[in-house]
């Protein structure tokens, strides 16, 4: 099991620790751990946390994780968890310069749980949080038996990604009581009122009243409506309205928790794994490297940045974009006269000695996600430099290939691919659907279809939730489709949009 | 040290081989690994289960990746991840990763999914080969094993200690006694041969998805065998109404009409057995695979005798499958059960289609002979 560090690991980690604050990093208390590779993987097919509840695709990672492993073809270096304390893991068998890094590439991740804002509403006590889920999913299997609560949170899972990662920070639903009143008070339009009877028709118009009128029915008919509005969060919306037993209703609102709960470093991966890599190359090369580690060091890093033209690291492009901001915040390359410049030649060897860019970086962690990161400083230097490109499927050749190097369209294939972490974006739409408990819902489509076979199994799993038939609106090349499953086969018709 | 989450990991496999023990036998119904076998490494993804979800097809989705490229430049093979994209938070990817294989860790996989016995071997002992091992120096033997290096040193030693060495003159001269020889010795090593002997039915009724049976079942029989044995020979008879040796191209693409008799592949394989395959220095396996339909309740007589008196005495296994064919199922495996079904060295099974392949494998392969 975990052990703490030895004596030798606990004085380095007191070094890094030291220059970490010396950078002005700001985190939790963070507690280092020592496990075998084994355990590394175990706690990281649990998702980085030593407890979750019993369920056989933990085994399935792990399986994963421990083939690869054995194989020679991954290794996890580092893992830490959003808590207060912070938790970190340290692999055993790793050398010390490996620990080294890992310790400061930590302390860069702690930094920005801490200070981010997507984090500021995950609990931050979630290793107890994760425990109780489990002795409550655990009491469950004892009650009610292994395969129907498996078979259960199967089923959930196949939903988990219906939540609205942004529900932590909004109000969604007005308070129903408040609403209520407010209701009541409109529910008759009487204008202003007027003092003088002869002012009524200048203070009231009926214009006015009509629109005030409009106003108050709309309202009448969205309250008959449900939900009222179009609601993101489908698993909020199953655990308040869809006939559950106990048992299911508590195993749902758990997973629930844990969607939202990991939902924010889904949108911050970039940023992050960013960020503590700038740190750990930050502290490793300024501080703490000896020079026999240097090596070992730019072998370790290099290949934690290696990039493959398929796919994007977030690693590399992360730490690239927080150096790119750094030099431009450094050098003054931001601003109306920076964009107005057409001189290549200026451009280049623009520099105004500002030195804000450490100062930059750190405002830019507090306030921005994934999105908006790249949004506000992908640069088409930038974009040229890193050789972004845009790749897609050639039906014709059967195979993948380079599409695109035009800024515009890197950056929208980018952005594209975080909304919503690259998934199909899903509402409830209405749970009383053709006054017959039907529940419909629709999904908001952006161009790109959904898998099919896919969606039909999701809406099999819907059903068995719902108990009533489920359907979805979609669009299929282009064409409206409503996706139905009432409990026994699946249907399709064509819809008008 | 058992670690917590071996439940879950257990309960995974269980699920893998249990409820579905799809991905085993999906990958035997497509049979993808015949065709890779080229250079002997195999890639079989790591079972995984894909929860379905509302999501993208990936190939509409594209991406976007780094590195050099001309516009319209195809991305290597594996570029890009097979699996859909990342979900969320979950950063350890969520795909199938696909791991190369050797035919011997195949087969060792297939041997754990089917919880195969390693085979007794029989003639362990008595097989033997002879072989010259060099293993000593002598100060006699013929001069073309002279050990010219040691000799040599031994001509240096005697020359310093008579102090006759001169180091400005290095000349060294040896004499009769300094000669060194390489000594050698005969070590019997034993050996284990193993030869299939694969028979097939080619038979009007015999049709291409039959084969396809045979085919994918032999692969394997072929990769569980090889990694049992060393020395694997393998022969292939093909038969209708009369029978022929061929080689394995043939063997899987030849389709003949008329009709069938078992017979005569019996005959020939004995043929072969004696000719070739002396029961004290191999291991011998007969496949036999058909629809069962035999011409005649006589010659089908004919083949039990012949397997009673020449080819269950001398074989490890006498494997029979029977096929089903669109003509249906024949009487011959009914037959063979009736005369020689209680006999231990004979594996009888039926296949009726491609999903029946994992049974069948392990009916032929869990007696462990």
């Amino acid at each position: 099991m975990p052990k703490s560090l030895t004596p030798r690991l606990a004085a380095l980690r007191d070094e890094i620790h030291g220059y970490a604050k010396e950078f002005g990093l700001d985190f939790f208390d963070t507690r280092f751990e020592m496990v075998s590779y084994d355990e590394m993987n175990m706690v990281a097919a649990y998702g980085g946390f030593p407890t979750r509840y019993p369920h056989w695709r933990w085994g399935m990672e792990y399986e994963q994780l421990a083939k690869g492993y054995e194989y020679g073809l991954s290794k996890i270096y580092e893992l830490v968890i959003n808590n207060d304390p912070c938790y970190a893991y340290l692999m055993e068998s790793n050398p010390e310069v490996d620990q080294k890094l890992v310790m400061a590439h930590v302390y860069g991740h702690c930094d920005f749980f801490k200070n981010n804002f997507s984090f500021r509403h995950t609990n931050r006590r979630m290793i107890d949080e994760m425990a109780n889920h489990a002795t409550r999913v655990r009491r469950w299997v004892d009650k009610i038996g292994v395969e129907k609560v498996e078979d259960f949170i199967d089923r959930t899972l196949s939903l988990e990604n219906l939540i609205d990662q942004h529900a932590p920070h909004i109000r969604r639903n007005p308070d129903p009581k408040k609403a209520e009143d407010e209701l009541k008070a409109n529910e008759r339009v009487e204008g202003f009122k007027v003092g003088r009877e002869y002012m009524r028709g200048y203070i009231n118009p009926s214009e006015f009243l009509d629109s005030q009128r409009k106003k108050v029915e709309d309202e009448k008919q969205r309250a008959k409506q449900f939900p009222e509005r179009p609601q993101r969060d489908v698993l909020l919306f199953l655990l308040e309205e869809a006939p559950l037993e106990p048992w299911e209703a508590d195993i749902l609102a758990i997973l629930r928790d844990e969607a939202h709960y990991f939902a924010p470093q889904g949108q911050t991966k970039i940023m992050n794994e960013g960020w503590a890599s700038y740190w750990h190359s930050t502290i490793m090369t300024r501080r703490a490297l000896k020079d026999d580690e240097i090596i070992d060091y730019a072998d370790h890093h290099s290949g934690t940045m290696g990039t493959r033209p398929g796919a994007i690291n977030p690693y590399k492009l992360g730490i690239e974009l927080w150096r790119d901001i750094e030099e431009r915040w450094n050098k003054g390359r931001f601003g109306k006269e920076w964009d107005e410049c057409d001189d290549l030649r200026a451009r280049r060897s623009w520099d105004k000695k500002l030195g804000a860019g450490r100062e930059k970086i750190f405002e830019v962690r507090k306030h921005y996600n994934d999105i908006t990161f790249i949004d506000t400083f992908l640069t088409p230097e930038f974009a040229m430099e890193q050789k972004l490109f845009v790749y897609g499927f050639n039906d014709k050749r059967n195979s993948w290939e380079i599409l695109d190097r035009e800024f515009k369209k890197v950056k929208n294939k980018l952005l594209q691919g975080l909304t919503n972490f690259g998934q199909p974006i899903i509402e409830v739409v209405d749970g009383n659907f053709e006054n017959r408990s039907e529940l419909l819902l629709a999904h908001r489509h952006d161009g790109q279809d959904l898998k099919g076979d896919y969606a039909r199994e999701t809406l099999r799993n819907l059903q068995s939730l719902w108990r009533r038939p489920v359907n979805i609106l979609t669009r299929y090349d282009n064409k409206g489709a409503m996706l139905r499953f009432d409990g026994q086969t699946h249907s399709e018709r064509k819809v008008e949009l | 040290m058992t670690l917590k989450i071996h439940q879950d990991h257990s309960r995974f496999k269980q699920i893998v081989r249990g409820k579905i023990k799809a991905n085993l036998r999906k990958y035997v119904q497509k049979g993808e690994m015949i065709g890779k076998k080229g250079k002997d490494a195999i890639s079989i993804p790591i079972p995984f289960i894909d929860i379905p979800r509302f999501k993208y097809g990936h190939k509409e989705q594209g991406g976007v990746g780094q590195g050099d490229g001309e516009v319209g430049q195809q991305l290597g093979p594996g570029a890009v991840e097979p699996g859909e994209g990342k979900q969320a938070g979950q950063g350890e990817g969520d795909h199938a990763l696909e791991v190369d294989v050797t035919l011997d860790e195949l087969a060792q996989i297939l041997g754990e999914e089917l919880q195969l016995p390693n085979i007794e071997r029989r003639q362990n002992e008595r097989i033997i080969t002879q072989k010259i091992r060099y293993t000593g120096v002598n100060t006699t033997g013929p001069e073309s094993l002279r050990h010219f290096k040691r000799t040599f040193k031994q001509a240096l030693r005697r020359q310093i200690a008579a102090g006759t060495y001169d180091p400005a003159r290095p000349v060294i001269i040896p004499t009769r006694e300094d000669r060194r020889y390489r000594s050698y010795k005969l070590q019997d090593l034993p050996e284990t041969n193993a030869v299939i002997i694969y028979m097939m039915d080619v038979s009007g009724s015999m049709g291409d998805e039959q084969k396809e049976i045979v085919r994918i079942e032999s692969f394997w029989l072929d990769t569980w065998l090889r990694h049992q044995y060393k020395g694997l020979e393998a022969r292939y008879i093909i038969h209708d109404a009369v029978a022929r040796e061929v080689d394995r191209d043939t063997f899987f693409h030849t389709r003949e009409s008329g009709g069938t008799m078992i017979s005569s592949a019996y005959k020939l394989c004995r043929d072969i057995i004696l000719a070739d395959y002396p029961k004290s220095a191999w291991n011998i396996y007969p496949f036999h695979f058909s629809d069962g339909d035999n011409w005649s309740a006589d010659d089908t007589r004919q083949c039990i005798d012949m397997l009673r008196s020449d080819v269950l005495p001398n074989v490890n296994q006498f494997a029979y499958g029977q096929v089903e064919s669109p003509y249906g199922s024949g009487q011959f495996i009914k037959d063979l059960r009736e005369a020689v079904g209680d006999t231990p060295n004979v594996a009888l099974s039926e296949i009726a289609d491609k999903d029946a392949i994992y049974a069948s494998i392990k009916d032929f392969l869990g007696k462990g002979r």
